[in-house]
């Protein structure tokens, strides 16, 4: 009586432990081929384009209503203890360390993680992988080394300059709306801020990259049956890629700030 | 004895609880154009894919000029593919790349040739199956069928292989079109001196190309002789297939309505 109980849980939990076992081959086999030859420049610059060029805008965007809308909530809440002096650097320490890295990796997942997998998903259900392999070209060295390579690049750049433009959001509302002196916000924000909420932040960036780009190739690697396959490769992608970067972010807070 | 280019035997493949390859034995001799027929489902892709070392069969030996290729490593493999050349049935080009670098792409990323001489050999393949050099600069969404056929023939003898595999050549072509990339296989495979297997269910793609023929069916080789004999060949599964009965030992799985 219990096995048709049973049954269903176990193949879930042997499902789940395939796919884990699936990813991390994956993984590993991505990785190596990112660090042995033969490269391909070519495709490294143009998924450097792709990644980091093309998604100024929405970063950017993304950056300078987050920096606006912190000041807001943060004027909110210390001027209930005559504290405005300290936004500055609760804007600055919350870009650079948190929302700067999280929300761009988010929204990388959402440009950039979906595209991967459309594509690489497309091609395996039009044969255009098993094509390349017959023209005596690795999937793996030509299609996901130079999107995890442009990935981890391109991110902590992006996250650089969202961090900066977010910092002007901030300053933004905060001169034009809250009647800051804008010399005093910005020696605030300068004094406040140190190397370690630069480097932290810049680190997630790196991770969350990688983490966009693996989910995004893996995802788009397996999919299988045609349009439906895809579709369901690209929310994968992005569904799997969001969680993974909350996750990873928890991390590696606790790896730089934990006491 | 006959000099093989491939020899397979024993060749199984399941897909979950499906067989679809059930112990394949074929040979095909060098220089020679051998055509396996047979029905949708009956493995025929499977096969051709499992030789070219894209799908792991479960059981089974397949010898690429004497030497085993199931289980190799995956450097062997890849030296082992630049003896293969192949035309995919949905033609498989590059969507992302001209037409003329997707002729060339073998040459490039695959062999590290200059990407200015493999440009020439590209637009020299394409002249061979008949597209001109302005054809080269489109992407291969602005073409027909038939010339996205024509493309994908072109990659796959731009390398000059020794064995060239044809999946299903004229699916999707009107008969014309179907005609011309009949004849574009003969001449390219003969002025290549080349192999050619190719799986087909259209019988005048058979005649036009094949020397030799073999029928899968239920995962096996049930027949395979000289092409020109396939008619009289007195096998009833072939006789069925050739003539377009659907009466006779292969039954469809149909039910009334």
């Amino acid at each position: 009586m219990s096995v048709p109980v049973l049954q269903p849980i176990g193949r879930t939990f042997l499902g789940s432990l395939e796919a884990i076992g699936r990813l991390a081959l994956f993984t590993l086999r991505a990785v190596l081929h990112c660090v042995t030859p033969p490269f391909y420049p070519r495709l490294i610059f143009k998924q450097m384009i792709e990644i980091g060029f093309y998604s100024l805008p929405v970063i950017g965007m993304t950056a300078v209503f987050t920096g606006m809308v912190l000041v807001l909530q943060t004027y909110v809440a210390v001027s209930r203890l005559n504290a405005e002096a300290t936004i500055p650097y609760v804007v600055v320490i919350s870009l650079t360390r948190e929302l700067g890295p999280v929300l761009a990796g988010l929204m990388l997942a959402g440009r950039v993680g979906a595209a991967m997998a459309a594509e690489i998903g497309t091609m395996r259900v039009t044969e255009q992988i098993d094509a390349l392999r017959t023209l005596s070209t690795n999937p793996f060295k030509y299609l996901i080394a130079p999107r995890l390579i442009a990935a981890v690049l391109m991110l902590p750049i992006l996250v650089g300059i969202a961090d900066i433009i977010g910092v002007f959001g901030g300053y933004l509302v905060s001169v034009f709306k809250l009647d800051f002196s804008p010399s005093i916000y910005l020696k605030n924000t300068v004094d406040f801020v140190e190397t370690i909420d630069i480097v932290s932040g810049l680190v997630k960036a790196a991770a969350f990259g990688f983490i966009v780009a693996l989910m995004g190739t893996y995802n788009g690697f397996q999919s299988r049956g045609g349009a439906q396959g895809v579709g369901k490769a690209t929310t994968d992608a992005v569904v799997g890629a969001s969680i993974l970067i909350l996750a990873a972010n928890f991390i590696i807070t606790g790896i730089f700030f934990s006491r | 004895m006959t000099d093989l280019k491939i020899k397979v035997r024993g060749l199984k493949k399941a897909f979950g609880p499906k067989q679809v390859l059930n112990g394949v034995d074929l040979d095909v001799p060098r220089g020679e154009s051998l055509v396996v027929i047979g029905g949708s489902g009956s493995g025929k892709s499977v096969l051709i894919k499992c030789i070219l070392g894209l799908v792991e069969p479960d059981a089974g030996s397949i010898e690429i000029d004497g030497e085993e290729t199931v289980g190799i490593p995956a450097a062997k493999r890849e030296e082992i593919m630049r003896k293969f050349g192949m035309l995919f049935q949905g033609s498989a080009l590059f969507d992302s790349l001209p037409v003329w670098e997707n002729v060339a792409f073998g040459l490039i990323a695959g062999r590290g040739i200059d990407r200015k001489a493999a440009k020439d050999v590209a637009l020299r393949k394409l002249a061979a199956v008949g597209l001109g050099a302005e054809v080269g600069e489109l992407v291969p969404s602005e073409l027909s069928g038939g010339m996205q056929k024509r493309v994908a023939l072109a990659r796959a003898i731009a390398a000059e292989p020794e064995i060239i595999f044809f999946d299903e050549p004229t699916t999707g072509l009107d008969p014309i079109m179907a005609q011309v990339i009949n004849e574009l296989i003969v001449k390219c495979v003969t002025s290549l001196g080349a192999t050619a297997l190719s799986i087909t269910h259209d019988m005048h793609s058979l005649r036009a190309i094949a020397d030799r023929a073999a029928m899968i069916y239920e995962g096996r080789i049930i027949w395979s002789g000289d092409a020109k004999d396939i008619d009289q060949c007195g096998n009833a599964f072939v006789d069925q297939f050739v003539q377009g009965r659907a009466e006779g030992p292969i039954r469809m799985p149909v039910r009334p309505l």
